[in-house]
């Protein structure tokens, strides 16, 4: 009985330190890509950060509270909007409303970029909630109908909204506030607030409202305030993710908050596993690098044989094919609802030495 | 403890529950037995507010907690093992037991009384981190009348907890049951093994069609010759 006790405690600390060396390697490897990086391949690097958050509040959702949702792309629209409107000087809102004049409350508010940031969260948390409410009395498909429905009348409004949102000339020159560091610390906040959740007593009620609603509230706990609190905070990093966005392309218009936004990030989500914080890691790092690795795929190719004029859109059937592979194959995606520890990777290479017959 | 009056829940245009009258003394086991679709499960989930009724109301502790909702009266001492198990699969032993206490706020007393359910069901605590979706169906049972305690009820209401169970499970899931009484919580069965609950049942009552027809001490109602015929199988 001794050697287990003491076998494990030497374990713990073991697989701790392992964890704070990768993450003092991982910070180092940041501070070396902003330096050394060329600018597409940092930003490629920034673009996994941001993925990572729109992963995961869409995880939130979809994988740990069992809403599916489909209107995310809306309330990252409402965070870039909001984000860009509160930092552009009045002088470059200016030049972008050529055609209608900006409102004028709106004229002269510049503010730095973090309160904006979380303004931007806020203000989609808060339409998060508005549209919640309602379309939460509806479960499975029908939720999925009147979130997607919701994400495009966002949409809708935002285009047709031109004193304000400067409609669908959109808007350019937002400042380069998506630093390196800005968006890896938010990344980073949003990584470790997605495991301290899952570690309290709510995110737990957010999972027993995912597997049986009856049952949560049979044990006192208040199903429909659940479900409202998840939206509305998967609402507030969806906004933040948005925000982020839009400083690092400095472009935003309301054509590039379509479904297919929300596609990419469910695919995400899907090849990670629903219901794992690290797969939603691990699948936004290793799709967005993909999507840009693939743009080749999209291109004129000489393939002696044949030739292409250039398919737009042909990277993405290598997304489908993934995706199929997956179902046929592994079903619950990456992680499944499982999370990455140190024991796991050690696992798999010992299952690999004695390979056995026993497959799970 | 529990008092139920004129109790009314229709489904649409069904009237599920016509009118029942039903009481649950402190510190008692109170069996209430029926055939399939009498609406043993509707008294149930109507007493802890998942159903609304149509009329009557219930009292616990002569309060009025009919209209409630449910999470105000799991915080008041009254929780529900439902109907088949209803554990949360893919949430672990021990992530099953704390959502049991979701109500309360006192962490060492949650603490404490994970340790009392693990010492009423040692085979739980071999699988604490294991998923609940994967326990065998008497440890689904387990877990499920664990968590029902991990709220530290007054009254705790279990919905067939012999449903589906071998014969061995079963008698161990109804010593489990006096057990759980002679602690002093008092329990409202809801079974369709007649024999068992009556068994261990103080009083008993027959529940057909959404009326109570007949009513008694367990023992009596054993020896009843209509409960007899009906329920425990008897030829005549």
């Amino acid at each position: 009985m001794n050697a287990v006790t003491q076998k494990k405690t030497i374990a713990l600390p073991r697989n701790r330190l392992y964890s704070i060396i990768a993450i003092v390697a991982f910070i180092l490897f940041a501070f070396i890509a902003d330096r050394f990086f060329d600018a597409f391949t940092l930003r490629v690097f920034n673009l996994c950060a941001i993925y990572i958050v729109l992963a995961l509040s869409l995880n939130l959702l979809n994988g740990f509270t069992g809403l599916f949702s489909l209107g995310h792309a809306g309330f990252m629209a409402v965070g870039a909007y909001v984000s860009a409107l509160l930092t552009m000087s009045p002088q470059l809102k200016d030049m972008n409303y050529f055609l209608v004049p900006i409102v004028p409350w709106l004229h002269n508010v510049t503010i730095p970029f973090l309160p904006a940031l979380i303004i931007a969260g806020l203000v989609a948390a808060l339409v998060g909630f508005l549209i919640g409410a309602p379309v939460l009395r509806l479960r499975d498909d029908y939720l999925a109908i009147a979130t997607l429905g919701f994400g495009e009348i966002i949409r809708v409004l935002i285009t047709n909204a031109q004193p304000i949102t400067n409609g669908a000339q959109g808007l350019k020159g937002l400042p380069r506030f998506s630093t390196t560091f800005a968006v890896w610390a938010v990344a980073g906040l949003m990584i470790l607030f997605m495991v301290l959740l899952m570690r309290s007593s709510y995110g737990r009620a957010m999972k027993a409202v995912r597997d049986d609603e009856l049952a949560a509230e049979a044990m006192g706990i208040n199903v429909f305030r659940v479900k409202v609190t998840s939206f509305t905070v998967s609402s507030f990093w969806a906004g933040v993710g948005g925000a982020l966005l839009g400083h690092m392309i400095t472009t935003i218009d309301p054509k590039m908050f379509t479904f297919m936004l929300t596609f990419n990030i469910l695919l995400i989500v899907v090849l990670g596993g629903i219901g794992s914080i690290s797969g939603s890691v691990i699948s936004a790092v290793v799709v967005t690098i993909l999507m840009e690795a693939l743009r080749f795929l999209d291109e004129p190719m000489n393939l002696v044989i044949f030739k292409t004029e250039g398919m737009p859109g042909l990277r993405m059937v290598v997304f489908s094919i993934l995706l199929m592979v997956m179902i046929i194959y592994r079903q619950r995606g990456l992680m499944g609802n499982e999370e990455f520890s140190w024991d796991m990777l050690r696992g798999l290479f010992v299952k690999k030495g004695r390979k056995g017959g026993d497959h799970v | 403890m529990l008092e139920i009056k004129s109790l009314s829940v229709h489904y649409g245009g069904i009237h599920a529950l016509q009118g029942i009258d039903l009481s649950v003394p402190e510190g008692k086991i109170v069996t209430l037995i029926g055939a399939n679709g009498a609406g043993k499960s509707t008294t149930l989930r109507s007493i802890v507010g998942l159903v609304k009724p149509t009329g009557g109301k219930v009292l616990l502790r002569d309060a009025v907690i009919s209209g409630k909702a449910t999470q105000e009266i799991v915080q008041m001492g009254v929780v529900l093992v439902p109907e088949g198990r209803r554990i949360f699969p893919n949430l672990t032993v021990e992530e099953n037991l704390l959502l049991g206490a979701y109500a309360r706020n006192d962490k060492e007393g949650v603490l404490k009384d994970i340790n009392h359910v693990y010492a009423l069901f040692p085979r739980l605590k071999e699988r604490r981190t294991q998923k609940g979706g994967t326990l065998s169906g008497g440890e689904q049972q387990m877990l499920a009348v664990g968590r029902g305690l991990m709220s530290r009820p007054k009254l705790l209401m279990m919905d067939e907890p012999s449903l589906g169970l071998a014969p061995l499970i079963v008698k161990m899931i109804f010593e489990i049951i006096k057990q759980i009484n002679a602690e002093g919580t008092t329990v409202l069965l809801v079974e369709q093994n007649a024999k068992a609950a009556l068994e261990v049942a103080d009083y008993g009552y027959v529940l057909e069609t959404g009326r109570i027809t007949l009513r008694g001490k367990g023992q009596d109602l054993l020896q009843d010759d209509r409960v007899r015929k009906a329920y425990l199988g008897e030829v005549q």
